[in-house]
C-alpha cells in the first residue's frame, strides 16, 4: 500500500515536471528543433537579454506589480479594519462584492473592466495603457489582501482594543501598538499574494493594456503566437530558477520557524 | 476466570532504534478491569494500541482467547476502543455515530434501532439522537464515544485516557459510571491513565509501567501498600524516598540513624531505597527524636495539613492533622512496619 | 470601534467604481444595441453558439473529473505523511504552478507538436507520428496540467484536518480500508471536493489560452468566443457581454448546485 502510494506520487511529480524540464533542456539546444538535441549553446540566453521588448516588458511588469501591490495593501488593510467593525449585514454585502473578482472567471473581470475603460476613455480622452493596467491590477489584488487579513481579526481577542485603551492608549496608539502587530502576518501574506498575482496575470492585463503598455506575460503570449523562439525556453528556465530559489528559501525559513515553535512547545509539555 | 488477552514478550522498537516497549508480558482475565498506569512515554498507550491492532509489535505475541492474533487488522478484532479525544465522526449525528459499527457490519435496521436505543439509555443520552456531535459538551461526547464502542458488544473495551479532557467533577462522575457499566455488562476493560487516583479507585488490577517495562502488577491495595520499588511508591502517592542501607535484618540505617523495620533478606550493608509515606511520619517533640527538621511551610489540604520539613539532606513531606508553626523545630519518628525497604532499581 | 468604519471608505468607493459598475456595464451592454436601445437580440444570438457552449462545458467537465481522480490520492498521501515532511512535499507538488501559465501551456505545445519530442520518441520505436496537438484531448490535457494544483490544494487542506484517530476509530468499528475511504474520508473531505471542483471548473470553462495554444481551430471555447468579440475580428462588445453574462449565469448555477453538497454545519476537528 505504502509503496503503491510512493510510485503514484512519483508518477504525478513526473507529469508535473517533465514539460518544464524539457523546456529547460532545449533552452541550451543549438538548433531550433523541439525534439533533437544537437549541441550546447547559450545563444538563446544572450538573445533574450538583448531582446529590448522582453526586457522593457519585464521592467514594466515589475513596476506595475510593485505599485499595484503597495496601493492594494494600503487600501485593503484600511478596508479590512473598517469592514471588521461593520455591522453584520453591511459586512456580508461588502464581503460578497469583494469576492466577485476572486470567484468570477478572469476573462469576465477583464472584459468588464475593459468596458468601463472604453466608456471613460471615450469621454475623458484617456488612453489604455499604464494607468488602466495599474487600476485593473489593484482591482483584482485588493480582494486577496482583504481575504488574507480578515481571518486574523477572527483569531484576535475582541477585547484587545479595549484593553489597550484601558491601559492608557489613545485609540490611534491602541491601533498601532496592539491591532496592527496582530494582523501584520495577514498584511504581509496579502501583499506577497497581490505581488505574485500581479506579476503572473495575463488574462485581465490582456483586456486592459491597450497597444502601448505591455507586461511580460503579454509579451510571452505574443511570442508563442509567432514562430518558434527558443528564447521562451531560456526565459522559462530563468523564471523556474528564480521560483525554485524563492520557494526553497521560504521553506527553509518556515521549517526553522516550525522547529523553534516545536522546541517551545516541547519545553512546556 | 480465564485469560482473555495475553501478551508475551512484546517489544516495540522504532526505526531510529528507540525502544518504546522493552519486554511486556501480561495476562488479562475475563471480566477484569485492568488499568495501565504510568507517566507519559512509559509505553501504556503503545501496549493498548497493540491490543487494538493499530500497531504491530517488533517482536512478541498477542493472544486473544488463546489464539494468536498478530497481524490481524483492527476491523477483524473483537475489541473496541474509546479514543483519547473521542475521535467522533464529525459528519454524523449522535445516533449515526453510535450506529456506525453496526451499519458497517450490515446489521438489520430493526436490530440497529434496538441496540442504539439501549446504548442511548445506558449512557443517558436519550433525546440527543439528532444532535450534531460538534454541539455536545465534552462529557456528552465522551458518552457517545463509549456508546459507539459498546454497541458492537466487544469482549474487551480499550479505553485510552478517556477522561483526560474532562474537568475534575465530571471526571469523578464518569469514573463511577464507567465502573458501573463495566460491572453491569460484565465486560473486560483495559484502561490507560496517568492519574494514579483514577487507577486506584476504578480497577481490579493495576499495571504500573515505566520506561517500557512493567514495574508492578497487583490490586490497588497491594500497589499502594506494598510498592515493589521506589518508582512505584513515588508514582502511586507522594512519598519520602531516602537512601539507606541494611546493616542487618530488620534494621535500616538512613541519615546516619538506625531504625527498626520489618524487612529482611538483604545482603549485609546493601544500599536500598527507604520509602515512607507522608501520613506515616509521626511528629514528636524534637528533644525526644532521633531525626529533626525545621518546618518550612504549612498548607491546609482540607482533611490534613501538609508540611514541608527541612531535614539534613532531605525535604520531608508530612501529612498531619495538627499543624506545627513554620520555623519551629520538630522531631520525626516511624513505626517499623511503615518503613518500606526497596531494592535499588538498576538505572536504565 | 465604530469610528474605524471610516477607514474602509476609500476601498468602498473603489469597489463600487471598479467592481460593481463594470459588472453592471456587462449586463447593460448585453441588453442594448450599439446605439443604446434595449434589446434581447444579443442574448438570443448566444443561442447560435450553443454547440460551443456544450463543447466547453463538456471539456471542462472531463478535465475537472480527471483532476479530481488524479488529485484525490495525492492529497490523501500528502495528508497522511509525517507532519514535517508534508510542507516540503506540498511545495514540490505546487512548485510548477508558480511558473507562468502561458509558459506551462507553451511547454505542452512543444511536447505535443508534430515535430515535438513525444512524436520523435514514438518514431524511434516505429510508431506515429500521431496528431497530438490541435485536438480536444490536447485541450483537456492542458487544462488538467494547469489546474491540477487547484484541486490538490483544497483537498489536501481538508484531509489534513481529519484526525488520525477518526480513521483508527473507523477501523476499530469494523471498516476495512475501502470502507474507511467511503464512509469516513470521502464524506469528511466533501467541502474540499466541492471547492476543488469549482476552482478547476471555473477557469477551465472560461479559458481561451489553452484552446488557442493546444486546441487549434476546431476547439473554439466560450473564452475564445468572448475574446473575439472584444479584441478579435468579430468585434461586437454587446454580443461579447451577452456571452459573458450567460457564462456567469452558468457558473453561478453550477456553484449553487455544488454548494448543496457541502454541509455548512460541519465543523472539522
Amino acid at each position: 500500500m505504502k509503496r503503491l502510494g510512493k510510485i503514484y506520487m512519483a508518477l504525478i511529480i513526473f507529469f508535473l515536471y517533465v514539460p518544464i524540464f524539457v523546456l529547460i533542456v532545449f533552452s541550451f539546444n543549438e538548433s531550433k528543433s523541439r525534439s533533437v538535441f544537437s549541441g550546447f549553446t547559450l545563444e538563446w540566453y544572450e538573445r533574450l537579454f538583448n531582446n529590448s521588448i522582453i526586457m522593457s516588458s519585464l521592467v514594466n511588469t515589475l513596476i506595475i506589480a510593485v505599485i499595484a501591490s503597495i496601493i492594494s495593501t494600503i487600501l485593503g488593510t484600511l478596508a479590512a479594519i473598517g469592514i471588521n467593525s461593520m455591522r453584520k449585514v453591511p459586512k456580508s454585502i461588502v464581503m460578497n462584492v469583494t469576492n466577485i473578482p476572486v470567484i468570477n472567471p478572469e476573462i469576465v473581470t477583464g472584459v468588464s473592466l475593459m468596458l468601463l475603460f472604453v466608456f471613460f476613455a471615450a469621454r475623458m480622452n484617456m488612453e489604455f495603457g499604464f494607468v488602466t493596467l495599474v487600476i485593473a491590477h489593484i482591482t483584482f489584488d485588493v480582494p486577496y489582501v482583504i481575504l488574507n487579513i480578515m481571518p486574523k481579526f477572527k483569531q484576535m481577542d475582541p477585547h484587545l482594543f479595549e484593553a489597550a485603551q484601558d491601559l492608557g492608549c489613545s485609540p490611534f496608539t491602541a491601533f498601532r501598538k496592539v491591532i496592527l502587530p496582530e494582523i501584520m502576518p495577514g498584511i504581509i501574506s496579502g501583499f506577497l499574494m497581490a505581488f505574485t498575482y500581479s506579476l503572473d496575470d495575463f488574462v485581465i492585463s490582456y483586456f486592459t493594456c491597450g497597444a502601448t503598455s505591455q507586461t511580460l506575460p503579454i509579451t510571452i503570449y505574443s511570442m508563442t503566437r509567432r514562430k518558434i523562439s527558443p528564447e521562451i525556453n531560456a526565459l522559462s528556465t530563468l523564471i523556474f530558477v528564480v521560483v525554485v530559489v524563492i520557494l526553497i528559501a521560504k521553506n527553509i525559513i518556515e521549517n526553522r520557524q516550525a522547529k523553534k515553535n516545536a522546541v517551545y512547545k516541547g519545553g512546556r509539555a | 476466570m480465564e485469560n482473555i488477552v495475553s501478551l508475551k514478550d512484546l517489544v516495540v522498537e522504532f526505526e531510529d532504534g528507540e525502544r518504546i516497549l522493552k519486554s511486556i508480558s501480561l495476562d488479562i482475565k475475563d471480566k477484569e478491569f485492568v488499568t495501565f498506569l504510568g507517566p507519559s512515554g512509559c509505553g501504556k498507550t503503545t501496549t493498548l494500541r497493540i491490543i487494538g491492532g493499530f500497531l504491530e509489535p517488533t517482536s512478541g505475541d498477542v493472544f486473544f482467547e488463546g489464539k494468536r492474533i498478530n497481524g490481524l487488522p483492527p476491523h477483524k478484532r473483537n475489541v473496541n476502543t474509546v479514543f483519547q479525544r473521542y475521535a467522533l465522526f464529525p459528519h454524523l449525528n449522535v445516533y449515526e455515530n453510535i450506529a456506525f459499527g453496526l451499519r458497517v457490519k450490515k446489521t438489520s435496521e430493526k436490530e440497529i434501532v434496538k441496540r442504539v436505543g439501549e446504548m442511548l439509555e445506558l449512557v443517558n443520552l436519550k433525546g440527543f439522537e439528532k444532535r450534531s456531535v460538534n454541539r455536545l459538551s465534552g462529557g456528552q461526547q465522551q458518552r457517545v464515544a463509549i456508546a459507539r464502542a459498546l454497541v458492537n458488544h466487544p469482549k474487551v473495551l480499550l479505553l485510552d485516557e478517556p477522561l483526560g479532557a474532562l474537568d475534575l467533577k465530571l471526571r469523578k462522575e464518569m469514573q463511577t459510571e464507567l465502573r458501573k457499566i463495566q460491572q453491569a455488562l460484565e465486560l473486560t476493560f483495559v484502561y490507560v491513565t496517568h492519574d494514579q487516583e483514577e487507577a486506584l479507585t476504578m480497577s481490579d488490577t493495576v499495571v504500573v509501567m515505566n520506561n517500557g517495562l512493567i514495574q508492578q502488577i497487583g490490586s490497588p491495595t497491594d500497589i499502594y501498600n506494598e510498592p515493589v520499588n521506589a518508582f512505584v511508591a513515588d508514582f502511586i502517592g507522594e512519598s519520602n524516598i531516602v537512601n539507606g542501607c541494611m546493616p542487618e535484618d530488620c534494621v535500616v540505617e538512613f541519615m546516619g540513624r538506625k531504625f527498626k523495620c520489618v524487612d529482611k533478606g538483604f545482603d549485609p550493608n546493601e544500599t536500598v531505597d527507604v520509602v515512607i509515606r507522608p501520613e506515616d511520619v509521626k511528629v514528636i517533640p524534637a528533644e525526644k527524636a532521633k531525626l529533626t527538621g525545621i518546618v518550612e511551610s504549612v498548607v491546609f489540604k482540607g482533611v490534613h495539613y501538609e508540611m514541608t520539613v527541612d531535614g539534613v539532606d532531605h525535604k520531608w513531606i508530612i501529612h498531619s492533622t495538627k499543624a506545627e508553626p513554620a520555623g519551629s523545630m520538630i522531631g520525626m519518628d516511624f513505626d517499623p512496619f511503615d518503613i518500606h525497604i526497596m531494592k535499588k532499581t538498576e538505572e536504565e | 470601534m465604530k469610528q474605524l468604519r471610516v477607514l474602509s471608505l476609500p476601498y468602498l468607493v473603489w469597489m463600487v467604481i471598479f467592481i460593481v459598475v463594470p459588472i453592471i456595464m456587462v449586463a447593460v451592454f448585453a441588453f442594448t444595441t450599439s446605439d443604446g436601445n434595449f434589446t434581447i437580440d444579443n442574448i438570443s444570438n448566444v443561442g447560435q453558439y450553443a454547440n460551443i457552449f456544450v463543447h466547453s462545458i463538456w471539456l471542462a467537465l472531463i478535465a475537472t473529473a480527471i483532476c479530481l481522480v488524479l488529485s484525490y490520492p495525492v492529497a490523501f498521501y500528502l495528508s497522511r505523511m509525517e507532519k514535517h515532511k508534508q510542507g516540503t512535499m506540498l511545495m514540490i507538488v505546487m512548485l510548477p504552478m508558480w511558473m507562468n501559465f502561458l509558459l506551462r501551456t507553451y511547454a505542452w505545445m512543444t511536447l505535443l507538436g508534430n515535430n515535438g519530442i513525444i512524436n520523435y520518441l514514438l518514431g524511434l520505436i516505429g510508431l506515429g507520428p500521431f496528431k497530438l496537438i490541435n485536438t480536444s484531448g490536447a485541450v483537456v490535457l492542458g487544462m488538467v496540467y494547469n489546474y491540477l494544483p487547484f484541486m490538490i490544494l483544497p483537498l489536501y487542506s481538508v484531509m489534513q484536518k481529519i484526525d488520525k484517530s477518526v480513521i483508527e476509530a473507523a477501523r476499530d468499528l469494523g471498516c476495512n480500508p475501502v470502507k474507511v475511504m467511503f464512509r469516513v474520508i470521502v464524506p469528511l473531505s466533501l467541502p474540499g471536493i466541492v471547492s476543488g471542483i469549482t476552482m478547476v471548473f471555473v477557469p477551465a470553462i472560461s479559458t481561451f489560452i489553452i484552446s488557442r495554444m493546444l486546441g487549434g481551430g476546431s476547439n473554439l471555447l466560450i473564452g475564445d468566443l468572448i475574446e473575439m468579440q472584444f479584441l478579435g475580428n468579430a468585434y461586437d462588445p454587446h454580443l461579447g457581454a451577452a456571452i459573458a453574462l450567460v457564462l456567469m449565469v452558468i457558473i453561478l448555477a453550477i456553484m449553487t448546485v455544488m454548494n448543496q453538497f457541502s454541509p455548512d454545519d460541519q465543523v472539522l476537528i
